[in-house]
């Protein structure tokens, strides 16, 4: 058996996952980047994305996440998001959804500030629909 | 003196009473776990942001500067302060103990002349404080945790405490709840969350690696963070609250069941009081025929 890393993806509310993993694959703000055993200390943004679970040398899990952190020290990788949904729940209809609002904030938004969040929810929803459209 | 009827009336009204208060305390005691275990499941998110901000602020040591969300504006003039109190009254002393503790947090900033605004997350202090800082309270949140306390509705208040330092509307944020500790004991606390005090990174910072920089890691995670202790006093208020009111029901449920003893007692004295001055009646009369 190959090498292990401990692997804990946890959000505000619970700890989504907490398992012993061969590679993780995160969606970095600098691009996507995998995680295997002794990789060196990284601590990067997350970016809209999948985040790839490999065991047994193939991916044996996939998560959607919108935006968080991952720190990746000696013990293993942590990543903490703010919402992370299972890829095969997400179907095209949640994708369309999501949008919508986005849509929606983007026209109401007024301030820089406002304007930022909204183009922030629109790259989420653009990313959930291209995740929805490679799944269906 | 009252009649039977009235006594019968009394005990009637108690015992419905002591039923409505003990299914508030089987209620509140289901509710309490609930709001433990999601108190218990948020831990593993806050004490990783915590040792994130741990090697963030070893990196950081020594260094001028910084976000201001952690370094502070450098004054000391405005202040926010945050009451955390419950939606719904009925729980013993819970919203007056974090309500007077806000009053008089509000008086000491007041009189040491400095400007105070109150953002009140639920309805309890919004209507008590309503009538004395009117024209402090800049917001208030009440609609929320009517089931459980969702990370989005912290997430809300944060952005609204980030938004009014971004635009320079205070200096220092402090948050007043009630922390949990037992289901009979609740400590009101205060907690400044802005600027965030830095957690003393323990051992020595690891030689991290940052995407895309450190400085701008940090500028994400600071909001996040004010996220995740607003969101942790809101549950730690949730779980206070149906402690505070398990405890408070408990005492009334016995108060009534002690009220009915005593109104039995007095009842079953006034009755046997009747039978006999009409015994006596009934005596007296045969006597004086």
């Amino acid at each position: 058996m190959a090498d292990t890393l401990q692997f804990e993806l946890v959000s505000p509310e619970r700890l989504l996952l907490s398992e012993q993993v061969e590679m993780v694959v995160v969606p970095g703000t600098d691009g996507y980047f995998g995680v295997l055993p002794k990789h060196a200390p990284v601590m990067s943004t997350l970016r809209p994305g999948v985040i790839d679970v490999y065991r047994g040398g193939a991916i044996a899990q996939q998560y959607f996440v919108a935006a968080g952190f991952a720190e990746v020290n000696v013990s293993g990788i942590t990543v903490l998001v703010d919402e992370a949904v299972p890829v095969a729940e997400i179907t095209r209809a949640k994708a369309d959804e999501r949008r919508a609002s986005a849509q929606s904030l983007v026209e109401k938004a007024t301030s820089e500030d406002d304007k930022r969040k909204a183009a922030a929810a629109m790259r989420v929803a653009d990313e959930m629909a291209s995740v929805a459209g490679r799944a269906n | 003196m009252p009649s039977l009827k009235d006594f019968r009336v009394r005990i009637a009204s108690v015992q419905s009473t002591k039923k409505i208060t003990s299914a508030m305390k089987m209620v509140a005691a289901s509710k309490l776990r609930r709001a433990q275990e999601a108190a218990e499941a948020a831990r593993p998110y806050a004490e990783g942001m915590e040792k994130m901000l741990g090697n963030l602020a070893g990196s950081f040591k020594g260094q001028a500067g910084g976000p201001k969300m952690m370094s502070g504006t450098g004054k000391d003039e405005a202040h926010l302060v945050l009451v955390m109190t419950a939606n719904r009254g009925l729980c013993g002393g819970f919203n007056t103990n974090i309500i007077r503790n806000a009053r008089l947090l509000i008086r000491e900033l007041k009189d040491k002349g400095k400007q105070v605004k109150v953002l009140c997350v639920g309805r309890k202090g919004r209507d008590s404080l309503r009538r004395d800082y009117r024209d402090l309270i800049v917001d208030s949140f009440t609609e929320f945790a009517r089931k459980r306390v969702a990370f989005v509705e912290a997430a809300e208040v944060s952005a609204k405490v980030t938004e009014m330092f971004n635009t320079g509307q205070f200096d220092v944020c402090t948050m007043v709840y009630a922390r949990f500790k037992s289901a009979l004991t609740q400590v009101v606390s205060r907690q400044q969350i802005v600027p965030f005090p830095m957690p003393e990174s323990a051992a020595a910072p690891m030689p991290y690696e940052y995407e895309p920089s450190d400085t701008e890691i940090l500028e994400e995670l600071l909001p996040r963070n004010l996220a995740i202790q607003i969101f942790r006093s809101m549950l730690e208020n949730a779980a206070s609250e149906q402690g505070a009111r398990m405890t408070a029901m408990d005492n009334a449920t016995r108060n009534a069941g002690e009220m009915i003893s005593g109104l039995t007692l007095k009842y079953n004295r006034t009755r046997q009081a009747i039978i006999t001055k009409e015994l006596i009646e009934i005596i007296s009369g045969a006597e004086a025929v």
